[in-house]
């Protein structure tokens, strides 16, 4: 053992309080050397620990007949799809490292995701991302966003896994911490299911894949703090990416969890060889004698927390039954990978490190882990002031343009509006040849099982905007989204995963967004019957110049669509087709992109939402699609009514021609009806022949006839005037990011 | 027709052009790099993907493989090879294809469809093929502009080995057609002895009617017809 022995000075430098170091004490029944408390530091920092947020997540529906594995057992959630196969699906953020270095911040967002997914025994079949940058002029926007996007894309595509959706917002809320959220999706045969456990004593415990370097140490205690100036100084913390050896091993590891040998695997993210020794230990209720001497590394003379606290990447923790180490260690060397043991499986509980022959950090594992001996905190809340001051907008303070037609421009041209195709042309979308929505552009993706006629549909949603204005409702918004945006694609939402992005848990107006958010999260989520199977907190997205970022609980939902016929596109399918509108209208351009960017008033309640009229237009919508009577289905959400129109009818170029119903004209405003953003509303074309069915088969659920599908390359007609043609709104709606970013 | 497609550390299309050579009826195996024992297939395909992570240059790595020497052999024997994106870029640096596949004009990875025209019928791969129509395959890659010094390209063209130029959806050449600035829109080729074929775009990710795209099966399809009819 070490025999200066750490201050708890030097615990607090590692982000351990004064109180936790007590715990420690107590836990050990002495002081910790440095190793010990470097440990220590890292279970419990926010990343690794939830310890500021496990309570309220706690709260989250997480039971449904289709949950294989329930929230925070195991790596990801898992979903029984049918045909003995299961899905295993996840987000995670990257935040902090994307804002240093964008390329290699996000390049490991992906390779981290993919690991939880095939840890598990899954293949990956597609991903997504949800990105928020500051201001699209700033010259720092456009290199974290060149960064980003590129980094994504050289992993993503390298790996092989095709990127299939997402979504991008811009405010000046993230100009200094951007958001980088990476979610995968991958499928398993149920009897091939691996879990993050160890147990047999005298199993061996391999280290797999790539060797561990210097790099990123530290990394879950600087994820778990507020960036500034001085967070560039933490490039070492920032890790570095090799999608080569991902690929590697992710076929290597499938291939060893099919040998049957395995009896857990974890990979290595966040805290390294020390999150996923302790991990499995606990889990499996045994003790590890780990020797460090035996770790490949890339450089010599490491020290013993530098090896512990590693998270270079490509990384797996694996214990396999005694006696096959040999079939193991052929595996990895078919695929080139380096393959050590590195200790083996006790049944003292307790981690014991050796290093140089001696006895460096001997820790009980339990007392580490979420769950077990980490800290778990409730935090205090209070209600800012400016959620009731945003209560109090009132439309009619707003003066109504003059020329609509120019607002309709100015939102097509708007960076949150814009087409994304600068950003997703990157991204290879096909790989796999499992993403149907190529050449039936969907609102969430559709993505085939290969063997089956099943199809994961998906999506990532956040508005950010209305999650700031008013917390519980945003974030109810936010899963209604993501299920509207499933259900307009044909399928039926299953369950969803969360990537909490929130600023300073100490700050007692962020901490009652966060508590906001989990209980609009809970409602909806049990509304729509979508449990929980987990996700990511990220704490901590602010700082000193811009203060935290607007609370943003990104949503990444599943849904299953049976059948390749019930897919339903977003967009316009012939000339003649009639156009209608489901859902109430509501007077209402609260939190709309209309009311923030073109009268720049940002003081106003989230959009018009009611939890029961959103399930109603589900109910509504899969009819129509099972009984095949429409041909599109577009959710109405960023720029209103007219952004849905336009983006539905220029994937083909098609014009339209449509109207603000006369009985809506005395309680619905103009701007309103055609740019606001109230809920729960979906746009839809419909066959000519078939509108008298469509109209009978509604009944009693509100829709308006708005008009229909005029020819290709012609106009935009909006109540009766030539708004804009469908090339010049394809100009606009194409040319924001290329210019911006060219 | 008994297709072998070879497996690099690195190749992440090998799984998709094995589900369409099946699809379409042919008989498949892989091959694994490691190996040098073609196992008596007809026709060899490099799949796509990022062989050895192509850190160095696109397939520069992967042509050392030890299945590379059988491959060679192969060519010479007059066997049938096609690469296809990265395969394309492997035959390439082998010497089997001739030109270059460079950095694409925009410096940035593209993934989106594109359209070809046939250029020629006179090969196994196209020979059914329609000149008068155009077909939509899709492209992914970041290295995958055509390049070939003056008088190479001159010879390529004069010998009839371009197999595919991009066009625009209604079939006409142009800068806006040409995804990544190659010369002369070119998007495949094949050897002088017609043996050997190479393409950036994938055919293999448009042959699933699920897919809504079943043009690039029509492309595969030709490779069993010869020899089966």
């Amino acid at each position: 053992m070490e025999q200066q022995l750490p201050t708890v000075e030097t615990a607090q430098k590692l982000g351990v309080t004064p109180e936790e170091y007590d715990k420690i004490i107590e836990i050990l029944g002495r002081k910790p050397n440095f190793t010990e408390l470097s440990i220590f530091s890292v279970m419990w920092s926010e990343h690794c620990s939830y310890k500021n947020s496990i309570i309220w997540l706690k709260t989250l529906p997480k039971k449904s007949e289709r949950m294989l594995v329930e929230a925070g057992e195991e790596n990801a959630g898992l979903v029984d799809i049918g045909n003995g196969l299961a899905c295993s699906f996840k987000i995670e953020s990257h935040n902090h490292p994307s804002a240093i270095e964008p390329y290699q911040g996000a390049a490991t967002g992906v390779g981290g995701i993919n690991r939880d997914i095939f840890t598990m025994g899954a293949r990956p079949i597609a991903q997504l991302n949800s990105l928020r940058f500051g201001n699209l002029d700033s010259e720092r926007t456009k290199w974290i966003l060149r960064g980003v996007v590129k980094g994504i894309g050289d992993y993503g595509n390298a790996f092989g896994v095709p990127t299939v959706g997402g979504e991008v917002y811009f405010d000046p809320c993230y100009q200094t911490n951007p958001l980088v959220n990476a979610f995968s999706a991958g499928i398993v045969e149920t009897d091939k299911i691996a879990s993050a456990t160890s147990y047999g004593v005298g199993n061996p415990v391999f280290i797999v894949g790539s060797a561990t370097g210097k790099d990123g140490i530290h990394g879950a205690t600087f994820a778990s703090e507020d960036i500034s100036e001085a967070s560039s100084d933490k490039l070492p913390a920032v890790q570095v990416g090799d999608p080569f050896q991902e690929k590697l091993l992710l076929e290597a590891t499938l291939e060893l969890i099919a040998s049957g040998n395995v009896i857990g695997i974890q990979d290595m993210g966040a805290a390294g060889i020390t999150c996923s020794t302790s991990e499995m230990s606990a889990k499996g209720k045994h003790g590890m004698e780990i020797d460090l001497d035996k770790v490949p590394c890339r450089q010599a003379g490491m020290q013993s927390f530098e090896i512990l606290l590693s998270e270079s990447q490509e990384r797996m923790l694996v214990v396999v039954k005694k006696g096959t180490e040999a079939e193991v260690q052929a595996i990895f060397d078919k695929w080139d990978l380096n393959c050590a043991q590195i200790g083996t499986v006790t049944d003292t509980q307790r981690l014991h490190f050796y290093h140089g022959g001696e006895l460096v950090a001997d820790v009980p594992a339990h007392d580490l882990v979420l769950g077990g001996g980490a800290p778990v905190y409730e935090r205090e809340y209070e209600e800012p002031a400016y959620y009731k001051a945003y209560q109090k907008f009132d439309i009619t303070n707003i003066a109504m343009p003059s020329d609509l037609s120019e607002v309709a421009r100015f939102l097509l041209t708007q960076p949150n509006i814009a087409s994304r195709r600068w950003i997703y042309e990157q991204y290879d979308s096909m790989v796999g040849t499992a993403n149907t929505s190529t050449n039936a552009p969907s609102d969430a993706a559709v993505v085939h099982v290969r063997g089956t006629e099943n199809h994961l549909v998906l999506s990532v949603d956040c508005n950010g905007r209305y999650v700031h204005a008013d917390p519980e409702q945003g974030c109810a918004i936010a899963v209604a989204e993501a299920a509207r945006n499933i259900v307009c694609s044909g399928g039926e939402p299953v369950a969803i995963t969360n990537c909490l992005n929130f600023g300073n848990p100490y700050n007692k107006h962020v901490y009652w967004q966060f508590v906001s958010a989990i209980k609009g999260m809970k409602k909806a989520c049990e509304k729509f019957e979508t449990p929980v199977t987990g996700g990511n907190v990220s704490f901590y997205n602010q700082s000193s110049d811009d203060g935290p970022v607007f609370p943003t609980p990104t949503i990444g939902m599943l849904g299953l669509l049976e059948g390749i016929e019930n897919r339903m596109r977003l967009d316009f399918q012939s000339e003649g087709d009639a156009i209608y509108l489901l859902g109430e209208v509501k007077n209402d351009i609260s939190s709309s992109e209309y009311l923030y960017a073109f009268h720049e008033e940002k003081a106003s309640p989230a959009p018009y939402f009611d939890l029961d009229a959103e399930a109603a237009l589900h109910k509504a919508t899969k009819m129509l699609i099972r009984g095949g009577l429409i041909r599109s289905a577009h959710d109405l959400s960023d720029g209103g009514l007219f952004v849905a129109l336009a983006e539905s009818a220029l994937v083909q170029n098609f014009g339209f021609e449509v109207s603000q119903p006369q009985e809506l004209k005395a309680k619905v405003r103009a701007d309103a009806f055609w740019f606001g953003e109230s809920q729960s509303r979906i746009l839809v074309s419909v066959a000519a022949d078939k509108k008298s069915d469509f109209e009978a088969a509604l009944k009693d659920f509100p829709y308006y006839y708005l008009g229909v599908v005029s020819e290709a390359d012609g106009y935009m007609n909006i109540d009766g005037e030539d708004w804009l043609s469908t090339s010049k709104a394809s100009e606009l709606y194409e040319s924001t990011l290329p210019e911006a970013l060219a | 027709m008994k297709f072998g497609i070879i497996v690099f550390p690195g190749s992440n299309c090998d799984e998709d052009i094995y589900q369409a050579l099946q699809h379409i009826g042919g008989q498949v195996v892989k091959l694994w790099h490691k190996d040098t024992d073609l196992q008596n297939v007809d026709c060899v395909v490099v799949p796509g993907g990022f062989s050895y992570g192509d850190y160095l240059r696109s397939g520069a790595i992967a042509r050392f493989s030890p299945i590379m020497q059988s491959v060679q052999a192969h060519a010479e024997r007059g066997g049938y090879v096609y690469g296809i994106c990265n395969g394309f870029q492997i035959l390439t640096e082998a010497g089997l294809l001739p030109g270059a596949l460079l950095r694409n004009n925009n410096q940035k990875f593209i993934c989106k469809n594109t359209y070809l025209k046939v250029a020629t019928t006179d090969t196994l791969l196209t020979h059914g093929l329609d000149r008068k129509r155009t077909y939509k395959i899709p492209i992914a890659h970041a290295e995958g502009r055509f390049y070939a010094p003056k008088e190479l390209l001159a010879e390529i063209e004069a010998n009839n080995q371009v197999l595919f130029r991009y066009v625009d959806a209604h079939g006409k050449q142009g800068a806006d057609a040409n995804p990544n600035g190659s010369l002369n829109d070119i998007a495949g080729v094949c050897n002088a002895k017609r043996n050997v074929f190479g393409m950036m775009p994938h055919p293999e990710r448009a042959a699933d009617a699920r897919l809504g795209n079943t043009d690039g099966a029509e492309i595969l399809k030709m490779l069993l017809q010869k020899i089966e009819a």
